[in-house]
C-alpha cells in the first residue's frame, strides 16, 4: 500500500467511523447516560429510514423529509417511554431486555404493515450528488462528506448540552443518583423522558440521513444495534467522548483489517474490543467501577 | 406465526385463503369421509422467509405460486389445497425443526421452499429419499442440491447458482476485457457464482487480479472500492442482493468507479432493484434466467395479471414461484389427484421429465439432476430497466457434477 492508498484508506476509515458514532449516539444517550439497555435502537433506526424514503416520496426533499420525521421520532419515543420505558427504571436490566426486545418485533412488523417488505433507495439530494476527485480514478461522495460533516455537528451538539447545559446537569445528576436528584426538587421523570425521546430522535435521524447511503430494507437495524453496542462498550459507558473515540477507532480497524488481513476482516472490531475491555473493563473512558 | 401466510391482505389473496378455509372447514371434522371421495385437501407445506431482509422474496414466491394454481382453477388434481406456510426466517439453525414439522406432523404432500441456501440444504437432508413429501425449491441456487446433494424427490423450479453468471465470462471478454476483480460476499452463494462467472473469462486467456470477500451482510464497501480504483482492473464483476445490491450499485457509482471500469454480475445485482438504483444503475450488464421487459406474450400476460391481483410488479422470484405452481400441477396431473405415498413415483416421474412451455422466463425443461435447463439472457440496463440485448447462453445446463440418483 502507497501513501496515497494509506491516506484514502485512512480517509475512509475516519469517515465511516464518524457514521459509526452518528449511528450508535442515539444509544449513547440511552444506554451510556441513562443505563438503559435499549435493544430496539436499531429498529428505531430502521423506522428513521422508513421515514425518509415515505417522506422523501411526498415531499421529494430529504431535508424537508427530515424536518417532518424528527417529530414524528420524538413522539413515538415519548409515548413508548410513558407508556413501557418509564416503568422499567427500578427493575433490572432483564425486564429491560425483554421490553426493548419486545419493541423490535412490534416494530418489524409495524414497518411491515406500513411499507412491505420491498427494497428501497432514497435519492441522494441533488445539490450533493457531485463527486470530489480523490486519486487519477476514484472519486469522494459530496454527501458522504456532509454526512461526516453532521456527525461532528452531533457529537458538538451532545458534548455541549450533557456538560454545558442546566439539563445536562439534571441528565448527568439523574443518571448517577435518581433519587437523591429528586429530592433536590428535580423532576427526574421529566428528564429521563425527555433524553430517550431525543436517543430515540438521533437513531431515527442518523437512519434518515443514512438512508441515502444505506438503502431501505426490512432487517436493515439488526446490524446497527449490535456495532452501536460495541461502540458505546468500547467508549465507556456514559462518556460521549468515549462513544466518539470508540467510533473512529472502530471505522480505522474496520477498514484497514478489510484492506491488509480480508480473511479475518468481519472479527477485527470484535477482536478490538476484546483487547480494549481486556485492558480496561470499563470501557476507554468510562469510570471505574 | 406458522399457520399463515403473514402477507398482506388483497382481494385475491382473501377469496383465495376463504376459499381454503371453507374447504378445510367441510372437510376438517370428519376428514375420513372426503378423503375417500378424493375431496381431502392437497396439503402444500411453504417453508419461506416472511420477516427480515428476505421477506419481499417469500411474499413473492408465495404469490406467484398460488396465482398459477389459482388461473388452474385453484384446486391440484381437483383437490381444494391447503397451504400451510411457516417463516423460516432465512435461518439456517430453525431449518431442521421447522421441516420436520411440516413435514411429519403435518404430513405435508409438497414442500415448496426456501429462499435460502443454507436454510435449503438443512430441509434437504430431512426429505431427501422419503416418498414424501415432493420437495420443489423456488429459489435457493446452492449448487450442491442439484450436485452432490440432489435426490429423487428433490426439484428445483428456479436456477444453480453456476447458472446465473456462467455466461458472464464470455460476456466480459467479448467486451474486451483482460482483467478483472470479482466482489461479492463472504458466504457459498457469493463464492459460486463468483467461480461461475469467471470460467470461461479464464478460459478465453483473461485474469482475476483479485477477489474481494465483503463479511455477509455487511454493506460497508468504501474500503474496497478505494481497492478496486487502485488495483485499475479492467472490469468488475460483482454480486449482492436486496438492500445491498442497491447501496452497491450506487456507491459504485459515487466512487467514480462506473465510467472508467464496467461492471458486470449475475442479474440479482440490477434485477427489480433499478427504481431504488436510479441513475447509478445505467449501463450495467448482467446475465439471468429472466427479466421483466422480456418481450413473449406469456410473460405479457403474466405481469398484467400479477399486477392485477397483487397490485405490486412482479419479479423474478414470483416467475419462480409461479413455476413451482406449474410443477405441482404437473405433479398431480399426473398421478390425478392421487399424493398417497404409492402416487409418489408417478409423481417424481412425471417431474423429472417436466416441461414448462409456459414459464414467464420462457419454455425450460427439467434436467436429470432435476435442475432446470434454460436460456440466460444478457440483460443491460437502459433508461431505468434491464433491457435484454438477446440470450447470452442457449438451453444452459448446470454440470450437476456428483449427482447420482437412484431412480
Amino acid at each position: 500500500m502507497d501513501l496515497a492508498q494509506f491516506l484514502v484508506q485512512a480517509l475512509n476509515g475516519v469517515q465511516y467511523g464518524l457514521l459509526l458514532f452518528l449511528v450508535a449516539s442515539g444509544l449513547t444517550l440511552i444506554f451510556g447516560i441513562m443505563g438503559i439497555i435499549n435493544l430496539a435502537h436499531g429498529a428505531f433506526y430502521m423506522i428513521g429510514a422508513y421515514l425518509a424514503y415515505w417522506l422523501v416520496g411526498l415531499t421529494d426533499n430529504l431535508f424537508l423529509a427530515i424536518l417532518l420525521g424528527i417529530p414524528i421520532a420524538v413522539a413515538v419515543g415519548l409515548v413508548i417511554e410513558r407508556l413501557l420505558i418509564a416503568r422499567l427504571y427500578d427493575r433490572d436490566h432483564l425486564d429491560q431486555v425483554l421490553l426493548t426486545y419486545g419493541l423490535i418485533l412490534i416494530l418489524n412488523e409495524t414497518q411491515k404493515i406500513l411499507w412491505g417488505s420491498d427494497f428501497h433507495g432514497v435519492p441522494v439530494p441533488e445539490m450533493l450528488a457531485g463527486s470530489v476527485p480523490l486519486t487519477e480514478n476514484q472519486a469522494y461522495p459530496v454527501y458522504r462528506l456532509f454526512i461526516s460533516a453532521v456527525c461532528l455537528g452531533v457529537a458538538a451538539g451532545m458534548w455541549l448540552v450533557i456538560a454545558r447545559t442546566r439539563l445536562g446537569m439534571m441528565i448527568r445528576a439523574g443518571a448517577s443518583n435518581r433519587e437523591m436528584t429528586s429530592a433536590l426538587g428535580i423532576n427526574i421523570g421529566r428528564v429521563f423522558a425527555i433524553v430517550f425521546a431525543l436517543g430515540v430522535a438521533l437513531a431515527a435521524f442518523s437512519g434518515m440521513i443514512g438512508a441515502p447511503v444505506s438503502s431501505v430494507y426490512p432487517g436493515m437495524g439488526d446490524r446497527v444495534l449490535i456495532i452501536s453496542f460495541v461502540v458505546v462498550v468500547i467508549g465507556g459507558i456514559g462518556s460521549v467522548k468515549g462513544a466518539f473515540i470508540g467510533a473512529l477507532l472502530i471505522g480505522l480497524a474496520d477498514t484497514f483489517g478489510r484492506v491488509l488481513v480480508p480473511d479475518f476482516a468481519s472479527m477485527v472490531i470484535y477482536a478490538l474490543m476484546a483487547l480494549v475491555l481486556l485492558w480496561r473493563p470499563q470501557g476507554l473512558f468510562g469510570r471505574a467501577p | 406465526m406458522t399457520d399463515t401466510t403473514r402477507a398482506r391482505p388483497s382481494r385475491r389473496r382473501f377469496l383465495a385463503g376463504a376459499a381454503a378455509t371453507g374447504a378445510i372447514a367441510s372437510t376438517g371434522f370428519v376428514p375420513t369421509r372426503f378423503a375417500i371421495g378424493g375431496q381431502a385437501p392437497v396439503k402444500v407445506g411453504i417453508l419461506l422467509p416472511y420477516s427480515g431482509t428476505y421477506a419481499s422474496l417469500g411474499e413473492a414466491i408465495t404469490n406467484g405460486m398460488k396465482m398459477r394454481i389459482e388461473q388452474a382453477g385453484g384446486t391440484l388434481g381437483g383437490r381444494p389445497v391447503e397451504y400451510i406456510a411457516i417463516d423460516s426466517e432465512a435461518s439456517p439453525p430453525q431449518a431442521p425443526r421447522h421441516t420436520k414439522k411440516l413435514v411429519i406432523k403435518d404430513q405435508v404432500d409438497f414442500l415448496v421452499g426456501p429462499v435460502h441456501s443454507g436454510v435449503a440444504l438443512a430441509m434437504a437432508k430431512v426429505v431427501a429419499g422419503r416418498d414424501k413429501p415432493i420437495m420443489i425449491i423456488p429459489n435457493a441456487g446452492a449448487n450442491a442440491l442439484t450436485r452432490g446433494q440432489c435426490a429423487r424427490n428433490i426439484f428445483r423450479a428456479s436456477f444453480s447458482n453456476w447458472q446465473t453468471c456462467y455466461p458472464c465470462g464470455q460476456v466480459m471478454a467479448d467486451d474486451g476485457h483482460k482483467t478483472v476483480v470479482t466482489m461479492t460476499w463472504k458466504y457459498a452463494a457469493g463464492n459460486e457464482i463468483m467461480a461461475a462467472g469467471t470460467e470461461l473469462f479464464k478460459e478465453f486467456g483473461g485474469a482475476v487480479i483479485k477477489d474481494i470477500r465483503v463479511p455477509f451482510p455487511d454493506v460497508e464497501f468504501q474500503a474496497h472500492l478505494s481497492e478496486i480504483a487502485a488495483l485499475k482492473p479492467d472490469a468488475v464483476l460483482a454480486f449482492f442482493s436486496g438492500g445491498g445490491a442497491i447501496k452497491f450499485v450506487k456507491d459504485y457509482a459515487a466512487a467514480g468507479l462506473k465510467d472508467s471500469i464496467p461492471l458486470y454480475g449475475p442479474g440479482f445485482l440490477t434485477e427489480g432493484l433499478t427504481e431504488g438504483q436510479g441513475a447509478a444503475a445505467e449501463g450495467i450488464k448482467t446475465t439471468l434466467h429472466y427479466a421483466r421487459t422480456l418481450d413473449t406474450p406469456v410473460n405479457r400476460m403474466f405481469l398484467e395479471a400479477y399486477k392485477k391481483a397483487y397490485n405490486k410488479e412482479a419479479d423474478v422470484f414470483a416467475v419462480q414461484g409461479f413455476d413451482t405452481g406449474s410443477l405441482l400441477l404437473q405433479a398431480i396431473d399426473a398421478t390425478e389427484g392421487d399424493t398417497g405415498a404409492d402416487a409418489s413415483p408417478a409423481m417424481i416421474e412425471a417431474l423429472s421429465a417436466a416441461e414448462v412451455p409456459d414459464s414467464p422466463r420462457g419454455p425450460w425443461r427439467m434436467s436429470e439432476a432435476h435442475n432446470p435447463i434454460m436460456d440466460i439472457y444478457l440483460r443491460q440496463v437502459e433508461g431505468g430497466v434491464n433491457k435484454i440485448l438477446g440470450v447470452a447462453s442457449r438451453d444452459l445446463e448446470d454440470p450437476a457434477t456428483g449427482c447420482k440418483l437412484d431412480t
